[in-house]
C-alpha cells in the first residue's frame, strides 16, 4: 500500500515535469522554425526583347526569389529551366562551348532538355515555358506544378 | 612596497577564500618528461588561438554589420576604411584555420599516445565536442563576408545537412532560416557564431580544463611503468608554464607573418542570382568529407550515395568520440598495435581524400 501511494506520487510528479517541459520546449522549437513567407503565386515574367539574346547563349532570369535560366539555341529556340541544381542546390549556366548546361559546383551536366546526363545530379532541371510576344520574351511557370 | 601589497591582497583574499589548496595544488602539479613531452604543448596552442578568435571576433563585431545588402559592405569597409581592420579580419581568419589544425594535431597525438585511457574518457569525449564546436564555428564564419564562394559552400553544405534522413530537412530549414539560404541565413549564423557557440565552447572548455588538472598529464605505458626513481619531471609551475608561454609566442608571430604576408581576401559579393563559379569548395578540414560524398556513386543499393555516405561519417563520428569505451587492446608482444592501426588508416584516409579534393 504504502509503496503503491509512493509509486503513484511519483509518477504524477515524474508525467507533471514531462508535461511542463514539453510545454517550455515546444515554443522554442517552433519558434526557430521559420514562418512561411507569403510567395506571390508568379505565373509568368518578362525576360526581355528577342534580339537582347543572341543564339547559343543563356541567361538568369529573377522568377520572383528563384532563378531561372533562359536559353537561346543555336538554332534560335527559346527554352527555360529552373537554374537550380538537382544535385545540392548550386545555380548552373549555360556552356556555348558545349552547348550543355554545366554546374561548376561538382561538374553536373544537362542536355537542352534538361535532362541531367553526366556528373553527379540526380534528376532533370524542372523546365518553364517560354512565350514569345510582339518580340517580348515572357517566362511561364509549368502548369502542371501548380 | 609592491610585494607588501600583493601580499596584503593575498591575505584578504586568504582568509575569505582559503587559497591554501590552490597554492599547494599549483606547487605539486608536475608535468613528465619523455621523448613525446612535446604533445603536451598542443592542446594549449589551441587554447591560446580561440584566446585570439575570441579576441579579434569581438573586434571585428564593433564593424561588421551582419545582413545582405551589409555584410559584404561592411568587410570592405573594415579592409579599406578602418585602420588595420585588414589586420585583425586576417588574423581571424588564419588563426580559425591554425586553430582547428592544433585541435586536430591535439587530438590525434592523444589518441596515439593513448591518453584517453581510463581514467580520462571524459577528457577526450569534451575534446572531441570542442573540435566539432570548431568546425561548426568555421562553418558559421565561412558565409558571414556574404561572398561567392562561400554563399555556394553554404548552400551545399545545408543541403548535405538536409539529406540527412528524418531530421534532415527540418534541420536544413531552420538553419537557414528559410528554404533557401537569404539574409535570414546570415542572421541565424551569425547568432550561432557569436553567441551560442562561444557559450557552448567556454562552457566545454571548462570541463575539459577541469578534467585535465584533475587527473594531470598522462604517461605513455612504457613510462609509466619505471620506477619512480627513473621518471623525469618539471614541475608545472613555472618551468612548463613558460615553456607553454614561448612556444605561444613563436605561434603568434607566425600568425601574424601568416596574416601580414598573406591577408585573408574578400572576394565577389554573393549574388544569388549568378551561376556558381568554378572552384566551389569547403574549407579544407571539411574537404575529406565532402571528397567521399563527391565520388560516391549516385545509388548504392537502395539508398543514395550521399544518404549513404553522410550517415557513415555520422557513425563514424560517433565511434571516435567513444573511442574509450570500445579500444581494442593488442597483446603486448603484437608489433602493430589495433589502436595504432586504426589511428594510421584514419589520418591517411583523411590525408588522401583532402588531398584529392584540392587535385580533381
Ligand atoms: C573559436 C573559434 C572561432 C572560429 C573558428 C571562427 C571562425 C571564423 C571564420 C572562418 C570567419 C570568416 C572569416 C572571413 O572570411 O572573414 C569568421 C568571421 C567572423 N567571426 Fe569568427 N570564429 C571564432 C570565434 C569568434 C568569436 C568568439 C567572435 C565574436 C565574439 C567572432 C566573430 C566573427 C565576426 C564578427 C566575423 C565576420 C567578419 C569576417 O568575416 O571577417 N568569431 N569567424
Ligand atoms: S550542386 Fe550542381 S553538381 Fe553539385
Amino acid at each position: 500500500m504504502e509503496l503503491n501511494r509512493r509509486k503513484f506520487t511519483n509518477m504524477l510528479i515524474g508525467g507533471g515535469l514531462l508535461g511542463w517541459l514539453a510545454s517550455v520546449l515546444y515554443p522554442l522549437f517552433t519558434y526557430l522554425i521559420p514562418p512561411r513567407v507569403e510567395e506571390q503565386s508568379l505565373n509568368s515574367v518578362k525576360a526581355g526583347k528577342v534580339d537582347d539574346f543572341p543564339p547559343n547563349s543563356g541567361k538568369i532570369i529573377k522568377f520572383g526569389r528563384k532563378p531561372v535560366l533562359l536559353i537561346r539555341t543555336e538554332t534560335g529556340d527559346f527554352r527555360a529551366f529552373s537554374a537550380t541544381c538537382t544535385h545540392l542546390d548550386c545555380i548552373v549556366q549555360y556552356r556555348e562551348d558545349t552547348k550543355h548546361i554545366w554546374c561548376a559546383c561538382h561538374n553536373g551536366m544537362f542536355d537542352l532538355t534538361g535532362k541531367n546526363i553526366a556528373g553527379p545530379p540526380p534528376r532533370p532541371l524542372m523546365p518553364y515555358g517560354v512565350r514569345v510576344q510582339k518580340n517580348e520574351i515572357i517566362i511561364e511557370k509549368p502548369t502542371n506544378l501548380g | 612596497m609592491k610585494s607588501n601589497m600583493v601580499k596584503k591582497v593575498y591575505n584578504w583574499l586568504d582568509e575569505r577564500y582559503d587559497l591554501t589548496p590552490l597554492i599547494e595544488f599549483a606547487r605539486h602539479k608536475k608535468v613528465p618528461v619523455h621523448e613525446h613531452t612535446i604533445w603536451y604543448y598542443m592542446g594549449g596552442v589551441t587554447l591560446f588561438l580561440f584566446l585570439i578568435q575570441i579576441f579579434t571576433g569581438i573586434l571585428l563585431s564593433m564593424y561588421y554589420q551582419p545582413g545582405p545588402d551589409s555584410s559584404y559592405e561592411s568587410l570592405r569597409f573594415l579592409l579599406t576604411k578602418v585602420r588595420f581592420g585588414w589586420l585583425i579580419r586576417s588574423i581571424h581568419s588564419w588563426s580559425a584555420n591554425l586553430m582547428i589544425f592544433f585541435a586536430f594535431v591535439h587530438m590525434f597525438s592523444t589518441f596515439f599516445t593513448r591518453a584517453y585511457k581510463k581514467p580520462r574518457e571524459l577528457t577526450w569525449v569534451t575534446g572531441f565536442i570542442l573540435l566539432s564546436l570548431s568546425m561548426a564555428f568555421g562553418f558559421s564564419g565561412y558565409l558571414l563576408p556574404w561572398n561567392e564562394l562561400a554563399f555556394f559552400a553554404t548552400k551545399v553544405g545545408t543541403e548535405i545537412v538536409g539529406a540527412v534522413p528524418v531530421v534532415g530537412p527540418i534541420i536544413m530549414k531552420v538553419l537557414r532560416g528559410g528554404s533557401d539560404v537569404t539574409g535570414a541565413t546570415i542572421y541565424r549564423f551569425y547568432a550561432i557564431h557569436i553567441t551560442l557557440l562561444p557559450a557552448l565552447f567556454m562552457l566545454v572548455l571548462a570541463l575539459h580544463l577541469v578534467f585535465v588538472q584533475k587527473h594531470g598529464m598522462s604517461e605513455p605505458e612504457h613510462l609509466a611503468n619505471l620506477p619512480e626513481s627513473r621518471k623525469k619531471y618539471i614541475p608545472f609551475f613555472p618551468n612548463f608554464l613558460l615553456r607553454d608561454l614561448i612556444l605561444w609566442l613563436i605561434v603568434f608571430d607566425i600568425l601574424v607573418f601568416l596574416a601580414v604576408y598573406y591577408p585573408w581576401e574578400l572576394g565577389l559579393k554573393a549574388d544569388p542570382f549568378a551561376p556558381a563559379p568554378a572552384g566551389i569548395r569547403p574549407e579544407w578540414y571539411f574537404m575529406f568529407m565532402f571528397q567521399t560524398l563527391k565520388l560516391l556513386p549516385g545509388h548504392i543499393l537502395f539508398i543514395e550515395g550521399e544518404v549513404l555516405g553522410i550517415l557513415i561519417f555520422m557513425v563514424g563520428g560517433l565511434l571516435w568520440m567513444l573511442v574509450p569505451f570500445w579500444a581494442l587492446k593488442g597483446r603486448p608482444d603484437q608489433r602493430i598495435q589495433p589502436m595504432e592501426f586504426i589511428g594510421v588508416v584514419v589520418l591517411i584516409y583523411i590525408g588522401v581524400m583532402t588531398i584529392l579534393g584540392y587535385a580533381l
